[in-house]
């Protein structure tokens, strides 16, 4: 698949590079790994400490900052700085890290209750703001940590330990809200799809801003095969729609359904068969507005919908660590470094001899 | 005419109006006047937390006290000497301050039926002889200033609105002020409309005009200079000087600022400071909300910059769970919890202490975290270098806890030459530091420096040293995740001995005890300490025994706190709470220690301290 890098590596200029060519064994920390066996945690930790060596960057320059929940175990099993902090807070913390610190490469990881519930204000704002963070949404739909609650990605009617008869609440979805917070990189992918977890994961290191990936992930243990339909051979063909920019979107084990446009301004799925191929909606990643990609998103949200996979959204727009530093310079520059006993000095002053 | 001129050592003016005339504009520019002349001082702006409320009517006032003196002036004042009230309902609001034979200068062309009725005046008090205790003087204030500004190419409402610059002419005539900064002051002000400076400059000298040749004043005052160390002074508000006490301490440990802030009264003004001071590499962060805020700050400080957040009571409420987090990674941080009344929303404007109890168990565990509070607006200076001090030498968040009477406050300040400023010297680790088993070096993020308990500061961009810390218990020394129980009781105690042991490291208690054998011990913290001064001050001018103590460090406490305490038979602590340090002290020392406590949201009051140490000596 073909992703482009807008601006080719910017998301990581400020980042020093090693000519030692790392390996995952580099990444991997001397802690015992503590998610359930079976847990799609797994491979998105054995995905992440393989692709990052291959960035080419000082593994002392790379942050993992996580929030709480099963995910956000995930720094002390990647052998660079981290932090496990409180749960929902991970992106504001980060946010401070990253606005003062332009030389790392900064991760912040979050399952569904940290990004999409007690954290979403944090998530929603680190995303209009742009902060050149990469932020990785393990989504699992269930509360994992806490032994099997619903959470704000649950589809309606769930039922768990604490909705009994059915959730009854309107699920997230989670790159609907990252594309309505204006996020400027918005990705979906797929724990089990390790070719194409590590395509997205790369693209989001390499974009400058906030970028923002939801993984679909299983839990084995509360809500296991949440995802079947989208990794099982039999129908994922005709469950997932993978975008890639500037090709048509097709899906189907030949390509036979396709996404249009209607007359209506809304998006229909349709024979391609039926279709000229050119009315076919052609992925652009790069539109300034995220409406497109918004409507999308929206394509797995009907019954018997289909579920987009791949990079939505990867527009350049100025990051707010690299502006805050702007201002800093341009100040210096115009007017010097700070003199403190000036600053001291300042206002109506008066002398007593 | 020619005027008699009497000689004052102090005098306490009050400057109140509707929040739109600029009474704390008026206030500041007398008090720079002041400054100038080389009088103490000590301001209290008592402002609505309404911006605009109704105009003329009660909630709307706005306030500005002063007291200047040829002598150090420790408090703002208990009672004006002369009142001015634009309205009224600043008359209304007011006027129960004022001592009888005060004098009060009105402007009485806001008095009309309307406004009258407004407020509930059932007749107009300038024509009734509700004012008869009082020296009153009624000026027509806005028609004279109309008048004077006529021929200026300006509305009506501007030159209605210079009214307050007319008032202050008067003021600065009758006090003798030197005017030069004022006038440089409307220069700068109104650089880019000219002609409303020379409106305004034209409206201050017809004020100063109005009281040479007025015959409503006879008298003008002389305050004469006070007697003060040789030295460059400036005028500075509590939260001016706490920003740069941050600002000064990241020069001074050569950590760049970081602050992670969101707006709140009274604290705001410490975030607009900060963010105009981009030159010193201090980055300001508006965050989404008060959570935001302090995680941002922390998230700094786990990079290496000087993490900072800046709020009032109920942000602290909701960063707890944050400050908990930084107790456990053991990380500098500052939270400057500049306090005001609640609970709740309780009064934004208004001042209060009772944020101790929450500053020092306000998080879930044993989570212990030093405090600092600062005892004058430019005291916030030296109160932030020394929270700075404790931060990243202890690696510990530390708590600021000033109040919205220090924010606001202001006072003359003694600027200080940079080289007496403390060193901060701050070193992140660079180096691996304890040995495996089997020899192989490795680093201990939680290896403990013995003389402090401080652990390494060991910054991301660190070769060798990545690790991994957050809020799950670490075991002692290599931080790994641990949920072994006695390794948890280690790890509680060591926290606790940490900040226990910052103790070693901070001045005694000082008590000042002149006569030496007083056996009563008045004790305060943070922002009475100027009325406590004056009031110890009083009682002694009378011949009363009574020794004075005040701690900056509330947690730990001076290692001789206990001591002093216990030296005097009977412990007065007044506090604008319930009695929160009282609290801390009977618990800690087991003393009998009694409370006089005020949360009217106001500074106490000399008279009503000193009435309560006389009471307590005769009893």
């Amino acid at each position: 698949m073909s992703i482009p890098l807008q601006g080719g590596r910017k998301g990581l200029d400020l980042v020093p590079v090693t000519d030692e060519q790392a390996t995952k064994k580099d990444y991997t920390s001397d802690q015992e790994v503590r998610w359930c066996p079976g847990c799609g945690d797994y491979a998105i930790l054995a995905a992440v400490q393989s692709f990052l060596p291959d960035l080419g960057l000082r593994r002392e320059n790379i942050v993992c900052i996580s929030g709480i929940g099963c995910a956000a175990r995930f720094p002390y099993y990647l052998n660079t700085y981290g932090m496990h902090s409180i749960h929902g807070r991970a992106p504001a913390i980060a946010t401070g890290l990253a606005t003062s610190r332009p030389d790392l490469s900064v991760w912040v990881i979050g399952g569904d209750g940290d990004f999409m519930s007690i954290g979403g204000n944090h998530l929603i704002h680190a995303l209009r703001r742009n902060v050149n963070l990469k932020l990785l949404l393990f989504n699992n739909r269930i509360y994992g940590l806490t032994k099997g609650q619903y959470s704000p990605t649950s589809e309606v009617g769930k039922i768990t330990k604490s909705t009994p008869v059915g959730s009854i609440d309107t699920p997230f979805n989670p790159v609907s809200l990252a594309l309505g917070a204006e996020a400027t990189f918005v990705a979906r992918t797929i724990d089990s799809d390790r070719k194409h977890l590590t395509s997205v994961l790369r693209a989001a290191a390499e974009h400058r801003g906030a970028a923002f990936v939801e993984i679909l992930q299983n839990c084995d243990i509360f809500n296991d095969g949440a995802f079947d339909v989208l990794k099982n051979p039999e129908t994922r063909d005709t469950a997932v729609v993978r975008l890639e920019h500037g090709k048509a979107i097709t899906f189907g084990a030949n390509g036979e359904k396709g996404v249009r446009l209607t007359g209506r301004g809304g998006l229909e799925v349709v024979d391609t068969s039926k279709v000229k191929s050119e009315t076919l909606l052609v992925h652009d990643v790069s539109h300034t507005e995220p409406a497109l990609a918004f409507m999308l998103s929206r394509l797995g949200n009907v019954d018997d919908g289909v579920t987009p996979i791949g990079v939505f959204r990867a527009v350049d727009q100025p990051a707010y660590d690299d502006q805050v530093n702007a201002q800093i310079e341009q100040a210096q520059a115009a007017a010097g470094t700070g003199d403190l006993a000036a600053l001291l000095a300042s206002g109506d002053t008066w002398t007593i001899n | 005419m020619t005027k008699q001129v009497q000689q004052r050592e102090r005098v306490i003016i009050r400057f109140a109006g509707d929040s739109g005339d600029g009474m704390q504009l008026t206030g500041d520019r007398f008090t720079s006047e002041t400054a100038e002349f080389g009088n103490d001082i000590s301001t209290w702006p008592d402002f609505p937390a309404e911006i605009r409320a109704p105009a003329g009517t009660l909630p709307g006032v706005s306030a500005f006290q002063l007291q200047f003196a040829d002598h150090d002036v420790t408090t703002p004042g208990d009672a004006p000497d002369v009142l001015v009230t634009m309205n009224p309902a600043a008359l209304k609001s007011q006027i129960a301050d004022l001592p009888a034979g005060g004098d009060l200068i009105v402007n009485s062309d806001e008095f009309t039926k309307r406004n009258l009725a407004k407020v509930g005046y059932a007749t107009n008090p300038l024509e009734d002889d509700s004012l008869s205790s009082y020296q009153v003087h009624s000026i027509p204030l806005t028609s004279l200033t109309v008048k004077a500004l006529e021929g200026y190419s300006i509305t009506r409402k501007d030159a209605e609105r210079a009214k307050n610059m007319f008032a202050l002419g008067l003021l600065s005539w009758l006090y003798n002020r030197p005017i030069e900064t004022t006038l440089a002051f409307l220069e700068r002000k109104f650089a880019k409309t000219p002609e409303l400076a020379r409106a305004n400059i034209t409206a201050f000298n017809a004020g100063w005009s109005f009281g040479e040749t007025t015959e409503d004043f006879t008298v003008r005052y002389e305050v004469k200079p006070a007697v003060m160390p040789r030295g460059l002074y400036r005028n500075i508000t509590g939260n001016t000087a706490l920003a740069y006490g941050l600002i000064a301490a990241g020069v001074q440990s050569k950590l760049s600022l970081f602050l992670g802030s969101y707006p709140i009264t009274p604290a705001s003004d410490i975030l607009h400071e900060l963010s105009k001071h981009k030159r010193f590499g201090v980055r300001t962060f508006q965050a989404e909300d008060e959570i935001a805020g302090v995680g941002a700050a922390l998230g700094a400080a786990f990079g290496g910059a000087l993490g900072i957040t800046t709020t009032s009571g109920p942000g602290v409420d909701l960063k707890s769970e944050a400050i908990g987090l930084a107790v456990a990674l053991e990380l500098p941080l500052i939270i400057c919890d500049i306090q005001r009344a609640g609970p709740s929303t309780g009064m934004p404007t208004k001042a209060e202490q009772s944020d101790l109890l929450l500053a020092m168990f306000g998080r879930h565990g044993e989570a212990p975290v030093p405090i600092v509070a600062p005892q004058s607006p430019a005291d916030c200076f030296d109160a932030a270098i020394e929270a700075v001090r404790i931060a990243t030498t202890y690696r510990t968040p530390v708590f600021l806890l000033s109040d919205a009477y220090l924010a606001n406050g202001s006072e003359p300040w003694l600027v200080p030459d940079v080289a007496t400023l403390p060193e901060l010297n701050v070193e992140f680790a660079t180096e691996l530091n304890h040995h495996k088993p089997d020899g192989t070096p490795e680093f201990w993020p939680y290896l403990r420096d013995p003389e402090t308990l401080a652990r390494p500061w060991a910054i991301p961009g660190t070769p060798g040293l990545e690790h991994r810390i957050g809020g799950i218990e670490k075991a002692d020394g290599s931080g790994n995740i641990s949920y072994d129980p006695s390794n948890h009781d280690t790890m509680v105690r060591l926290r606790q001995a940490k900040v226990d042991g910052i103790a070693a490291s901070i001045p005694p208690l000082e008590v000042d005890d002149p006569t030496g054998d007083a056996d009563l011990l008045v004790l305060g913290w943070g922002s009475t300490y100027g009325p406590i001064g004056a009031a110890v001050r009083d009682v002694r001018d009378e011949g009363g025994k009574v020794a004075q103590a005040h701690l900056r460090h509330l947690n730990p406490f001076p290692a001789n706190t206990g001591d002093v305490v216990s030296r005097y038979s009977r412990v007065l602590i007044p506090e604008m709470n319930l009695g929160q340090l009282a609290m801390l002290i009977r618990a800690r020392f087991l003393v009998d220690a009694m409370s006089y406590t005020s949360v009217r949201g106001l500074p106490f009051k000399a008279v009503e301290l000193s009435e309560a140490i006389r009471e307590v000596l005769s009893s």
